[in-house]
């Protein structure tokens, strides 16, 4: 687990970290047309320097698409690593660890829904998804 | 700009490509610098204006002894060279500068003396992708294009027909790093890389420098080298970070470039003979065919597996076997314009018969960035 890169937070982005490492997911959307986007920024994406306000996401998210990496870096092997790209329920795209699942392609089917958790980096904790079908049976 | 007011007048690759362990990064600049200037005609005291990446045109021009009045240090990756000849043909337009000098080295295989690649923790990589393992570039840039199979149909066959096609480019060029003729079973049959990516359908790592000079028609008049006319230029950004690339099934920052180009040049993909989509991994040149027009939405994967793109096809592409096969030293966008130069002059390797225009379409990052030119024998 020390192995792994541990992130940095901007300011703009400490709140979001601050969240993950209590085990919450909090975006921020536009206070104007009520978009939300990733990643945290100080304006808004899609107003000249709109206002920008945070929320707590749903937590839920969909596959949109991924890779297994097959010769990953320290502290992700010596196993293939699947690496994915999740839609959030609430609309923004992020990269993410897709855990508790096979990394073969026939467990990882696009569009299964997902499940929000957060993973340990340093000081601070990543959010990563696992299979939704598998937190209900849990 | 006029279309073809600007062009290239002269070209050149270092002496040797591939591997290269004796060569600093440094000197593959200025090498290939010197072979371009000696390509073109001209000397040090001619060229007033230097532009590169990698290592700083500051000390590529200091050290072949270059003034210059003109500076471009553009860096957005790979395509950053198509973005120098952009900007130097504005700068040779508007009289900033008359003869301008793109230099190209990088010790990708060797290392030797090579400036790293370093993600900063804080940056949007190291803030939101390298915590997830996201290691070289065959992690990240390949990620789209699970979607795309899912949206547009591309089939994993197709994937796989891309290096094929490419390889037959490479078997008809000496100096290509690998010109044995495959097949869709030994890219499937090479080793598992970042599913769905085979080792085949990624580039190589090699060592290499190409330079470019770049000055008006008019100057070119008097000058020994085989004029290029910049017919049309463009170029784009788009995130910096692969996740937030709007769509992935087709890049903004192709699509807005080519447009750009297009649009200068007065042109359509119907007038272009000969295209170089730079292709660091199999999927690029899939992208390169849709978003620039030569093709429909879905089709690109059929046009390239049914030969299309291949010796005696309808539309020549990445002639000298690309990045896949031919060099990838890191910042491969100067040898696709190095390949398009040659085959417009009608020097190529490979040379496709009676070839006018050329089409060169560059990426910088994963999707990050992208630029594009178009080249011709001739002003139409």
């Amino acid at each position: 687990m020390t192995d792994k890169p541990v992130p940095e937070p901007t300011p703009e982005a400490l709140f979001f970290w601050e969240r993950a490492t209590a085990g919450e997911l909090w975006i921020q959307r536009c206070t104007t047309t009520g978009k939300a986007f990733f990643y945290p920024r100080t304006y808004s994406p899609f107003v000249t320097g709109g206002p920008v306000e945070w929320f707590r996401a749903s937590g839920d998210a969909s596959l949109y698409s991924y890779i297994i990496d097959h010769r990953p870096p320290p502290g992700f092997g010596p196993g293939p690593n699947p690496i994915a790209v999740v839609e959030l329920a609430e609309g923004p795209r992020m990269m993410t660890s897709l855990v508790d699942v096979d990394p073969v392609p026939e467990e990882l089917i696009l569009d299964m829904p997902l499940r929000v958790d957060f993973e340990e980096r340093g000081d601070w904790a990543v959010p990563v998804f696992r299979p939704a079908a598998q937190e209900a049976a849990a | 700009m006029k279309p073809g007011e600007v062009v290239i007048v002269g070209a050149a690759e270092t002496d040797e490509i591939g591997h290269v362990p004796t060569h600093s990064a440094l000197r593959l600049n200025v090498e290939s610098a010197v072979n371009a200037m000696n390509d073109a005609g001209v000397s040090i005291d001619d060229i007033d204006g230097i532009a590169g990446t990698g290592n700083y045109p500051i000390d590529v021009a200091h050290d072949l002894g270059i003034a210059p009045r003109w500076v471009d240090n553009t860096s957005v990756g790979g395509c950053s060279y198509l973005m120098h000849v952009r900007h130097a043909a504005a700068a040779i337009a508007t009289g900033m500068a008359s003869t301008v000098l793109i230099t190209h080295g990088e010790s990708g295989r060797s290392q030797n003396n090579q400036y790293p690649y370093q993600v900063e923790p804080f940056s949007p990589w190291g803030q939101y992708e390298t915590p997830y393992g996201v290691g070289g570039m065959y992690s990240n840039f390949t990620i789209p294009v699970l979607r795309m199979m899912k949206e547009t149909g591309l089939t994993h066959e197709q994937l796989a027909s891309v290096p094929v096609a490419q390889r037959r480019w490479a078997n008809l060029t000496p100096r290509a790093a690998q010109r044995d003729l495959i097949t869709e079973e030994d890219v499937f049959a090479s080793p598992m890389i970042a599913y769905p990516f085979h080792r085949l359908q990624c580039c190589l790592r090699t060592d290499g420098g190409g330079a470019l000079v770049v000055t008006s028609a008019e100057r070119a008049r008097d000058l020994p080298g085989a004029a290029v006319h910049v017919l049309g230029t463009g170029e784009a950004s788009e995130h910096p970070v692969v996740s937030q690339m709007g769509d992935f099934t087709s890049s903004r920052a192709f699509r807005t470039s080519s447009a750009e180009a297009f649009r200068q040049a007065g042109m359509s993909p119907e007038d272009i003979d000969h295209l170089m989509v730079y292709d660091a991994f199999a999927h690029l040149p899939i992208f390169g065919l849709e978003d620039l027009g030569f093709v429909g939405r879905g089709e690109a994967g059929a046009f390239i597996a049914e030969g299309h793109t291949s010796p005696g096809g309808q539309l020549p592409m990445n002639t000298n076997g690309g990045g896949l096969s031919y060099t990838h030293t890191g910042m491969y966008g100067m040898f696709a314009i190095q390949e398009a130069v040659r085959q417009v002059r009608g020097e190529a390797a490979a040379q496709v018969p009676g070839l006018r225009t050329s089409f060169v379409q560059g990426v910088g990052g994963m999707f990050m960035a992208a630029a594009s030119l178009i080249l011709a024998n001739d002003v139409p």
